[in-house]
């Protein structure tokens, strides 16, 4: 059975092989590049001699103005996220599907091996093969971003935490989670496969349901797999990146929110709100002094009021706790999804 | 003497229509099967649910005394070629061999090989790239090769040219001599069965009309024509299969055990084919199905 799925796969997994060396010898090429530009950049030791928001961001803009560095960034992540589904429409849909529309099965499931070591073997043979492209993609980027995660964590915008592995886009593109993702991919590929008959629609279906799983995950079930941490400390002025005023002058009691920059490197910030000492969220009014006199006397102004920052997040430790959740819940669902395959394929359901 | 196939109250439903009903067959091991009937008639389905490729809805079938549940053992005995004979358009000659001998534990190579070499199949061509007959042979000979005690093949023929046709058959009545093997084999053509069966199993509407040794079917039927007469003056062990009438004259295919003596009626003997033409216009003209035989 093994030759056979070889024989089968062997085409596909010559393409693939050769596409994810092409692309690993890109990524080399320009990830030196990338880490070359960090360590002689003003990052590292930042602080002592530098301020390391702008260094991070001399940084950050050094590499944008590069465009070769630039696509490959968003064309890398991009990649990533594109493998499982890729293995799953393109591996695990046809599985069974093709061979049903081709008529195959009906030769192959008359040779004298039962269908379940079939299917099995070919689940394990093409699912692990999925698993270990995305897993090296995973690796080769994980390394390629990591100086720029780095940097990140200084070069914060608005509200944000800056730029690092935990945020969820760059978050599902590290580490050991796209595994995770192929496994499920696959595994839901064959399982459309198995209950539409048809290659096609099983195809589309496993993409839109795929799709809906990389939207749901981490916006919906990530942020409580472990539950967050809460923090209130005293509004920081000088971390200020936020404050919007909704009316002109002459009108009075505009509302009116601040923002400060929260201090939790590495971390994936969940929320971030200013709230008042009775513990309301702030929201004004503004004085007139905000919208007549200078940003410095309206930002004393703020200073004055007392403002407490709260702050959901969770912690840069549990990066790896999280990336061993998401992973073993992707495995777990598509085991699930292979072994329904495997009771559904032996009781002759099909056809 | 071991049973090839036997079916009791066997039925499959899709939906709503009914592809087969109450298919009751005991057939018994070392005959060539003829399964005939219109398309759609349910040869497919039934052949299907002999090699487990269908669930049945209603009743059993067993192969050689088991039931078609996907096991290696069972699945070693049977050898199947399905409609359309399909193969791996990508894989070549040699790789269907390959195929067979990897998965099969009887495969006999040689017997392969031999097979391929005579019919001359280039080992290095693709099965994408053969002609319809060579690729009903492949499917042919890998079924034959892993040495299966029974042969089912869905309309094997169906989609080749007389020639190949004829070859087809040929060749496979050689390797069935050889290796002493039954055979079951369907087409909705009459002319392609008769030569190579000697048991005729007639499906029309999804039911069987007529099942029965072809000698048996032969010797029991005969074509009758007389003064048009009352059907109840018909002599009691007749089983009208098919009657057409004129105004004086009535001609028949009747079905009886005992010699026909009533000179009144001129006898004339009837070919397989006209049997089962007669058989299968039974269906659209309403008669009550007759009962099978089993021999």
């Amino acid at each position: 059975m093994i030759w056979l799925t070889w024989r089968q796969f062997r085409t596909q997994a010559v393409v693939a092989a050769a596409a994810l060396a092409v692309l690993a010898v890109v990524l080399l090429i320009t990830g030196l590049h990338v880490a070359h530009a960090y360590d002689t950049s003003q990052v590292p030791g930042c602080g002592a001699h530098h301020d390391c928001t702008s260094a991070a961001q001399n940084y950050v803009q050094s590499l944008k103005n590069n465009p070769l560095i630039f696509l490959t960034y968003y064309i890398g992540l991009v990649l990533v996220y594109l493998v499982p589904a890729i293995v799953g429409a393109f591996w695990g849909a046809p599985l069974v599907a093709r061979e049903l529309e081709t008529g195959t099965l009906a030769m192959v499931w008359n040779q004298s091996v039962s269908r379940a070591r079939w299917l099995a073997t070919k689940l394990v043979v093409l699912g692990l093969s999925g698993m270990a492209a995305a897993g090296l993609l995973s690796w080769i980027m994980s390394w390629w971003i990591g100086p720029i995660a780095r940097a990140g964590d200084y070069n914060r915008n608005g509200a944000g935490s800056g730029v690092n592995r935990f945020l969820p886009i760059l978050f599902g593109a590290g580490g050991i989670a796209p595994i995770g993702y192929a496994a499920f991919a696959f595994a839901l590929g064959v399982t459309a496969g198995v209950l539409m008959h048809r290659t096609l629609p099983a195809l589309a279906v496993t993409l839109a349901v795929f799709a809906v799983v990389q939207v749901v995950m981490p916006n919906v079930i990530r942020p409580h797999l472990i539950p967050p941490v809460q923090a209130t400390s005293s509004f920081n002025v000088s971390n200020l990146t936020e404050l919007l005023i909704d009316g002109g002058p002459g009108s009075s009691g505009a509302p009116m929110t601040v923002l400060a920059a929260a201090e939790v490197p590495g971390a994936w910030l969940l929320s971030n709100v200013t709230i008042t000492p009775s513990g309301k969220v702030f929201d004004g009014p503004a004085p007139q002094l905000c919208m007549t006199g200078t940003p410095q006397a309206c930002n004393a102004w703020v200073g004055r009021q007392h403002l407490r920052q709260r702050i959901t997040y969770q912690p840069a430790s549990r990066y790896w706790d999280f990336q061993w959740i998401e992973t073993a819940i992707f495995l777990v669902l598509g085991l699930a999804l292979a072994g329904f395959s495997l009771w559904r394929v032996s009781r002759r359901r099909l056809a | 003497m071991t049973v090839a196939l036997e079916a009791r109250g066997l039925g499959k439903r899709y939906r709503r229509t009914w592809a087969l009903t109450d298919c009751t067959l005991s057939v018994s091991a070392g005959k060539i099967v003829g399964l005939v009937g219109p398309n759609g008639a349910g040869k497919t389905t039934l052949l299907n649910m002999a090699v487990g490729m269908l669930t049945p809805t209603t009743g059993t079938i067993e192969v050689l005394g088991g039931r078609p549940d996907g096991s290696p053992a069972q699945l070693a005995k049977v050898g199947f070629v399905a409609q359309d004979t399909p193969t791996y358009r990508n894989l070549s000659v040699a790789d269907h061999l390959r195929l067979g001998a990897r998965l099969n534990q009887g495969w006999d190579d040689d017997l392969a090989r031999n097979r391929v070499g005579r019919l001359g199949l280039e080992l290095n061509k693709p099965a994408g790239k053969l002609s319809g007959g060579q690729r009903a042979q492949l499917a042919l000979t890998i079924a034959i090769a892993k040495r299966p005690k029974i042969l089912i093949l869905d309309e094997p023929v169906a989609s080749l040219d007389p020639l190949a046709r004829r070859e087809f058959l040929q060749h496979l009545m050689e390797s069935v001599t050889e290796q002493d093997m039954s055979v079951v084999l369907s087409s909705h053509l009459v002319a392609d069965l008769e030569r190579v069966c000697d048991y005729m199993i007639v499906l029309v509407a999804s039911r069987v009309r007529v099942a029965g040794d072809v000698e048996n079917l032969l010797a029991t039927h005969r074509r009758v024509t007389g003064a048009r007469r009352d059907p109840a003056d018909l002599p009691p062990d007749w089983e009208v299969v098919h009657a057409s009438h004129t105004d004086r004259q009535t001609t028949m295919l009747v079905r009886t055990k005992t010699p026909i003596t009533d000179t009144s009626w001129a006898v004339t003997e009837v070919g397989m084919e006209d049997i089962v033409l007669d058989y299968m216009s039974q269906a659209t003209t309403g008669y009550k199905p007759a009962l099978e035989v089993s021999s």
